[in-house]
């Protein structure tokens, strides 16, 4: 950790107490408010196995979830074992890489998967005090940052039948004092409102039944501190209100059930029917369709909005630059696919790894994209990176690794 | 400034309350290891349970043992709670330089009576601090009910039949491999066994190695059109009268043999019967139980399936080709001894892709820890 991360860190808990807001943290997937932005952050835009590498520490086991970054910790998620029964919690110290603590868990649910994904799917949350790590058998462990089991729950344990013989890998948001955890599968379907300091349900939804692989994420005009939780799956949208559980609105045109919706300026960047941009009324029952464009439909990766544009990764590999204003692609760039995690983006750049774990540094322009740089890490990585601390953290099956300039 | 006699006054009776001392702290980890072991779904227990972790990571070195007993008939939330707790408390004992109670740590590791996880868990700390532990106490679990010890005691006796190979030795290689397939029940170390065996010109009974259930009876089809058919209750679901004839999905249906010859066990519905789509069918044997015990029922199919023994419905899920796997299931049953009734519904959905026309399963009797449990009744499999 930096001294400046250090100070700043210390003065937001001085003025905020136990809030634990430690600025440019990287909290959930796709970052402490799921918009996959870190513009306060200046990553390198070049590196390879020996280059601009600050740490790279073995893993025991395997997994795509991201890492997250929580003041001066690096949190990360694996699994282990022939059927990937035992799960690991870790936490490295930001500056050294060193492990700071490692705590195991048995899981309770089923474990078996697809070959290519594996039970430490999900990325983990923070609300900065607690960590919440969540895996494919469904099993949602709370530790505090030092490691000290907080509250345990086996949702599959608890709902036999809540489970995907493909593997799961929605990763759960953290919104107020409830996580928000979407376990969705084609047999029992269901979303949980968990307060984050017992573990107990706030609530419990049946949901649609059919395998989903997406994340929930925040709708919020504060941060990610407060607002709703949108829920996606086949049937479309449906915004939470995370404390009760109540449908505030809903989207019913169908949506993916890969990549993830993304939020910015208040409307919410669907991938339904391409891409349907909607924007929820404060006085109405329903919310207003902006646009919808089939001219640009993410892959894998959930699309990005990033200085007023949105971003979608297609299974071409092509990164599709379009409108938010209507839709309109602006201009399109041809990558080296295929991509499992998501781009995001800081310091006006566009940053995308590949599964052969080959980073993409794109410099999005008006009219046109350009690769910066192409950095390859000469492994197979499929996990959205996270930044924070002026780097960028990626993970392998065996790997974790902090690209940070000297 | 006291005087002498008030020192040693006080330093006896010091002494006298150390035990006192001693038993409240235990009653104090006692109780802290109930409220965990009290936990239960939905969260129930959290809030007692995790002031409980916080004080037992707080403890002593002496109470490492008392929480790996804590393990023993202790739901699987309450031992993850447990296995939490020893973590943090070892973790903070060696980074404060003390010391792990290896003795204590051994033999509880070798007394089979304790918990397997626990079991396992304890030796996984030990061999921090007692890094010849390994080749000290692997060899001699190759029976182990703990499938990660076994599977480590397996590995130990691959390698050994491989370098034995290597040198020239191969009869000594063989006898090493068949060693080896005694203890293994991961299908990745049976392979990597059976291969080196056939190569030697020795034969492995792959259904019998593994207990798959290979005789049959099936009936059907009955309609799942729409996906009826998980919910129907059809007439084998209320009787079982392999005599009897009903009215099926495309006409009269009766109860037919079915033996598999698939190393794996697998019986393949499309194959036996016909490629049906929205279509169930049942699929019954008889599993001979020298006692009264609890086994583990281990299903693989890609199609949506309920499963009864002696008329108990112990599981239904209805997914459809989301893949196969070997164990995909892991359904606990309590078998009396005698004839034991199982029941399995198959059903087969309408999806037109390629991928979504398998209609098959197979399944297995085992241990927890995945060793084969075979019937005694010896003509109930094709393998015996």
């Amino acid at each position: 950790m930096t001294i400046q991360r250090i100070s700043r860190a210390a003065v937001y808990g001085l003025l905020l107490g136990a809030s634990a807001v430690h600025a440019g943290d990287w909290r959930q997937f796709r970052g402490s408010d799921t918009s996959a932005v870190a513009d306060t952050e200046a990553p390198p835009t070049k590196w390879s196995a020996n280059e601009n590498v600050s740490w790279q520490v073995d893993l025991p086991g395997r997994g795509l979830s991201s890492p997250i970054i929580v003041g001066d910790r690096v949190f990360v998620t694996a699994s282990s074992g022939y059927r990937q029964e035992r799960l690991h919690v870790l936490a490295y110290d930001i500056s050294s890489g060193q492990l700071a603590w490692e705590r195991q868990f048995q899981a309770t649910g089923r474990t078996g998967t697809h070959p290519k994904t594996s039970v430490a799917a999900p990325t983990p949350a923070s609300d900065g005090t607690r960590i919440f790590a969540f895996f494919s058998s469904n099993d949602l462990v709370c530790l505090d940052l030092d490691g000290q089991l907080l509250w345990y729950r086996g949702l599959t344990h608890d709902y036999p039948n809540v489970s995907n013989s493909l593997g799961m890998s929605s990763s759960p948001v953290v919104i107020g004092e409830t996580l928000v955890v979407q376990a969705e599968n084609d047999s029992q379907s269901l979303a949980f409102g968990i307060n984050t300091a017992t573990g107990e349900s706030r609530w419990t939804q049946e949901r649609p039944k059919k395998a989903n692989w997406t994340s929930p994420i925040i709708l919020s005009t504060d941060g990610g501190q407060s607002g709703v939780v949108v829920l996606q799956s086949s049937t479309g949208l449906h915004a939470i209100d995370p404390l009760s559980g109540e449908v505030k609105w809903t989207y019913a045109d169908g949506a993916s059930t890969i990549p993830s919706s993304v939020a910015a300026g208040g409307i919410v960047y669907a991938p339904s029917n391409g891409i349907t941009a909607i924007k929820p009324l404060a006085d109405s029952a329903g919310p207003e369709i902006v646009w919808t464009t089939g001219r640009v439909r993410p892959g894998t990766a959930s699309p990005l909005v990033y200085n007023g544009k949105l971003y979608t990764l297609n299974n071409a590999g092509v990164v599709v630059c379009a409108s938010l204003d209507n839709g309109d692609v602006a201009w399109q760039l041809r990558l080296e696919g295929p991509f499992s995690g998501s781009p995001v983006a800081a310091a006006g750049y566009l940053f995308a790894v590949n599964e052969k774990g080959m980073g993409f540094v794109v410099k999005p322009g008006e009219s046109e994209g350009e690769i910066v740089s192409e950095n390859d890490l000469g492994e197979t990585i499929l996990c959205t990176p996270a930044i924070a601390d002026n780097a960028i953290f990626v993970r392998s099956d065996s790997k974790l690794w902090k690209i940070a300039a000297k | 400034m006291r005087c002498v006699c008030e020192t040693t006054r006080a330093f006896g009776l010091g002494l006298l309350l150390i035990p006192a001392a001693i038993g409240m702290a235990a009653e104090t980890t006692d109780k802290a290891i109930e409220a965990i072991r009290a936990v239960g779904p939905q969260g129930a227990g959290n809030v007692a349970a995790s002031a409980a972790v916080k004080s037992l990571s707080q403890g002593k070195v002496d109470d490492l043992v008392p929480i790996l007993a804590g393990f023993d008939g202790a739901n699987p939330l309450a031992t993850n709670w447990l296995r939490a707790a020893f973590e943090s408390l070892a973790d903070r004992i060696l980074k404060s330089g003390g010391e792990l109670p290896k003795d204590q740590l051994e033999k509880f590791i070798l007394d089979l009576n304790n918990s397997p996880e626990a079991r396992r868990l304890a030796y996984e700390w030990l061999v921090r601090v007692d890094p010849t532990a390994t080749d000290r106490l692997i060899p001699g679990m190759l029976q182990d009910p703990n499938a990660e010890f076994r599977r480590d005691a397996v590995a130990r006796l691959i390698a050994s039949a491989k370098a034995l190979k290597d040198d020239g030795k191969d009869g000594e290689a063989v006898a090493a491999y068949k060693e080896a397939l005694a203890g293994a029940v991961d299908d990745d170390q049976v392979k990597a066994i059976v291969e080196p065996l056939k190569a030697a010109g020795v034969e492995v009974d792959l259904q019998q190695h593994f207990g798959f259930l290979t005789i049959w009876k099936l009936i059907g089809p009955f309609d799942n059109v729409n996906l009826v058919g998980f919910e129907a209750v059809y007439p084998p679901e209320e009787k079982l009268d392999f005599a009897a004839k009903y009215e099926g999905k495309m006409g009269e249906v009766k109860w037919t043999e079915a033996a598999t010859k698939d190393d794996y066990g697998v019986v393949d519905l499309a194959e036996t019967l016909s490629p049906f789509k929205g279509a169930v069918v049942y699929a019954a044997t008889e599993f001979v139980s020298d006692q009264e015990r609890t086994v583990q029922l281990r299903l693989g199919t890609p199609n949506a399936w309920k499963l009864w023994v002696n008329g108990e419905l112990l599981f239904a899920r209805d997914e459809y080709h989301r893949g196969m796997q070997l164990d995909q299931y892991r359904v606990t049953a309590n078998l009396k001894p005698g004839r034991n009734t199982i029941l399995l519904k198959v059903c087969q959905n309408e999806q037109t892709e390629d991928w979504a026309q398998a209609w098959r399963y197979q399944l297995r009797v085992c241990t927890p820890g995945g060793a084969a449990i075979l019937s005694a009744d010896s003509m109930e499999t094709t393998s015996r």
